[in-house]
């Protein structure tokens, strides 16, 4: 009887690579046999391990929103082992990918509410997945708020994106670079995100609060988040560990008793407030 | 099922190997090897440490190798293709002369690779192992399996269970049916014995140095004792020995290794006692400083585990303190949880 191997990958072929920012690239992926991409289904704030065969696996979420079919997109910063393969592979070639892993932002949920995102550098794309799920249920929700921030005009990732949302009428972005992150073509705000979401002055009545960014801007964010009343059901985040298996078993992401990767990676802040200082 | 009782001679366990050869059961046991003592394949009784009291290893790895291929695949113009290793591909195992705590370790394994989704590399190996052990006529400093609901004669997780009852005689204890399937290849050399026997006068007196319920309580109400963590682990270096000897221990890594033509992805043993264990690439570690990395050890141990898989990740064989280079004593360490803390 065959048995099924647990830490066998997909096979997946690199679509399209885009260039976001310096040292950071979009991979679009498909699956190499046709079935399992059919049978594969995820849904938003999932992860994956995403490997290079040779060097080894990496964790990162999927980028792309449930809501669209038939590829996966990971975004990443080249910044390790791994991530410095994959940045050097080309469109055409094969790498792994094992997933959908960890629980999801329960976007159902949220139905007529009003959303507002807010995320910094490389953690505006596990939102990205969740903003596009939400906006291709538009009529589903009230207003849609994105604030993203990142240290300068380069690298803001999704630039393209990031023009996309500013035209639409039915969502209202709000883009900062940190002070001395500008150029003198810059139109979005300049600070960083907490003080720039401070002076939106937000609503936080029948309204989600989505906050992912490194570890300085989640502090910062979540006082002013309480200043304009969200309750810490109101606010979600998504935390990261080192990880290798994904699957609860290899036993380096756990957060006190919390397991990040099949308890996580998606927690409410209420749920954020009990776990230990360990992350 | 009900346990059997039967009567083996000493003089016959040799035999008893070679029907297990015979029959083409590949055979582990603690072997001697120099100053250490592993679990290795054996071809006959002379080969076997009977009179060690613990193997420095546990016997873990009969079901969880230190490194062991979770995949095998080419590297390709054309693109990678994968093979997958069949965890089926195993043989039908006969683990011998392990102690009773090797045996009752594999409890904490079931449960962690057991748990959805399942983990079939190990569940393979270990469905197709059948252990025997031999239950400890003595003990020493070291162990305190009393302490942590083992024994020296306890029977969990054994198939089969042989006392020495007298110079001459062993007892047999059948206790499950692949423990009676396994019997049935040399029931010619036993015979039944009387259902009087009490063995527990044949085995080790291990005392009770603590209450195990009240040393789970403690510990997991003490994640932010740092002050405790840190006079525990003042010691510790981080070497990961006690990981590596631990029948209960599962934590892995992955690591790939390939020429320019094939690679395998291997899955080798880890340990929360190494620094890296838990660092980012952005150089931010969670477990910085060694005191939390040994909390981890013992939270993992003695408050996440029960709580989530209801079983107490510890079998009280001390194999983790005879093993440490700086010797620190989990026995104490315990002991001092349980009676210092105050929660």
């Amino acid at each position: 009887m065959e048995q099924q191997n647990i830490y066998q990958p997909y096979l997946m072929e690199i679509e399209k690579i885009t260039e976001e920012a310096p040292m950071v690239k979009t991979f679009r992926l498909k699956f190499k046999n046709e079935e399992e991409g059919n049978n594969f289904s995820f849904h938003t704030g999932q992860f994956g391990e995403y490997s290079v065969f040779g060097e080894g696996e990496v964790t990162f979420c999927v980028a792309s929103p449930h809501t669209r079919k038939g590829y996966i997109e990971c975004t990443f910063r080249e910044a390790g082992r791994v991530t410095s393969e994959l940045a050097s592979l080309n469109e055409g070639d094969t790498i792994g990918f094992r997933g959908p892993y960890g629980n999801i932002f329960p976007i159902d949920d949220w139905k007529g509410k009003s959303l507002l995102f807010i995320a910094g550098g490389i953690a505006l794309p596990p939102m990205r997945s969740v903003i596009w799920s939400c906006l291709d249920k538009r009529d589903q929700f009230k207003d849609i708020t994105i604030l993203y921030g990142a240290k300068s005009v380069a690298d803001l990732v999704y630039k393209e994106e990031l023009a996309e949302w500013k035209e639409r009428p039915d969502v209202k972005l709000v883009t900062t670079v940190d002070p001395g992150g500008e150029n003198p073509d810059w139109k979005g705000e300049v600070g960083f995100v907490p003080t720039i979401l401070d002076r939106m002055t937000p609503i936080s009545e029948n309204t989600i609060a989505i906050v992912c960014g490194p570890p300085v801007m989640i502090k910062f964010t979540f006082p002013i988040l309480e200043k304009y009343g969200f309750a810490d059901e109101q606010v979600y985040t998504t935390l990261e560990n080192r990880m290798k298996c994904g699957l609860g078993k290899c036993g380096r992401c756990n957060v006190g008793k919390v397991f990040v990767c099949k308890d996580g990676p998606v927690f409410t802040r209420t749920q954020l407030k009990e776990l230990p200082d360990e992350y | 099922m009900e346990k059997q009782l039967k009567i083996l001679k000493y003089r016959d366990l040799s035999k008893l190997i070679e029907k297990f050869r015979s029959q083409g059961f590949p055979v582990l046991a603690p072997v001697r090897k120099g100053k250490v003592v592993e679990i290795e394949q054996v071809q006959s009784l002379d080969e076997i440490a009977l009179d060690v009291l613990l193997s420095t290893q546990s016997a873990k790895k009969a079901a969880f190798p230190k490194v062991e291929k979770v995949l095998e695949y080419t590297l390709e113009k054309s693109g990678t293709k994968q093979f997958p290793v069949d965890p089926a591909d195993y043989k039908e195992t006969i683990l011998f002369g392990v102690r009773p705590c090797d045996a009752s370790g594999f409890k904490s394994l079931d449960a962690i690779f057991g748990e959805e989704p399942k983990d079939q590399f190990y569940l393979e190996k270990k469905g197709k192992s059948t252990i025997i052990s031999f239950s400890c006529p003595v003990a020493d400093e070291y162990c305190f399996c009393t302490s942590v609901g083992g024994g020296p004669g306890n029977t969990a997780g054994s198939d089969l269970q042989f006392t020495g009852i007298s110079k001459d005689e062993i007892l047999v204890e059948i206790l499950t049916e692949k423990g009676e399937k396994l019997a049935a290849i040399f029931a010619d050399l036993l015979t039944d014995a009387g259902k009087d026997i009490d063995k527990t006068k044949f085995l080790a007196d291990v005392k009770v140095v603590f209450d195990v319920d009240g040393v789970v309580e403690k510990t997991t109400a003490s994640f932010n004792n740092t002050a405790l963590w840190f006079e525990q682990s003042l010691r510790c270096i981080g070497c990961g020995a006690c990981a590596f000897v631990c029948p209960t221990c599962a934590c892995f890594d992955f690591q790939d290794e390939q020429n320019t033509k094939k690679g395998v992805r291997l899955r080798l043993w880890d340990s929360c006692g190494f620094s890296l264990f838990t660092l980012h690439t952005s150089g931010h570690n969670p477990r910085e400083v060694q005191s939390q990395r040994w909390r981890q050890r013992i939270m993992h141990k003695f408050a996440y585990m029960p709580e989530q898989l209801h079983v107490v990740g510890c079998e009280g064989c001390g194999r983790c303190s005879r093993a440490c280079p700086v010797d620190m004593n989990i026995k104490e360490h315990l002991t001092a949880i349980g009676e210092k803390v105050i929660v």
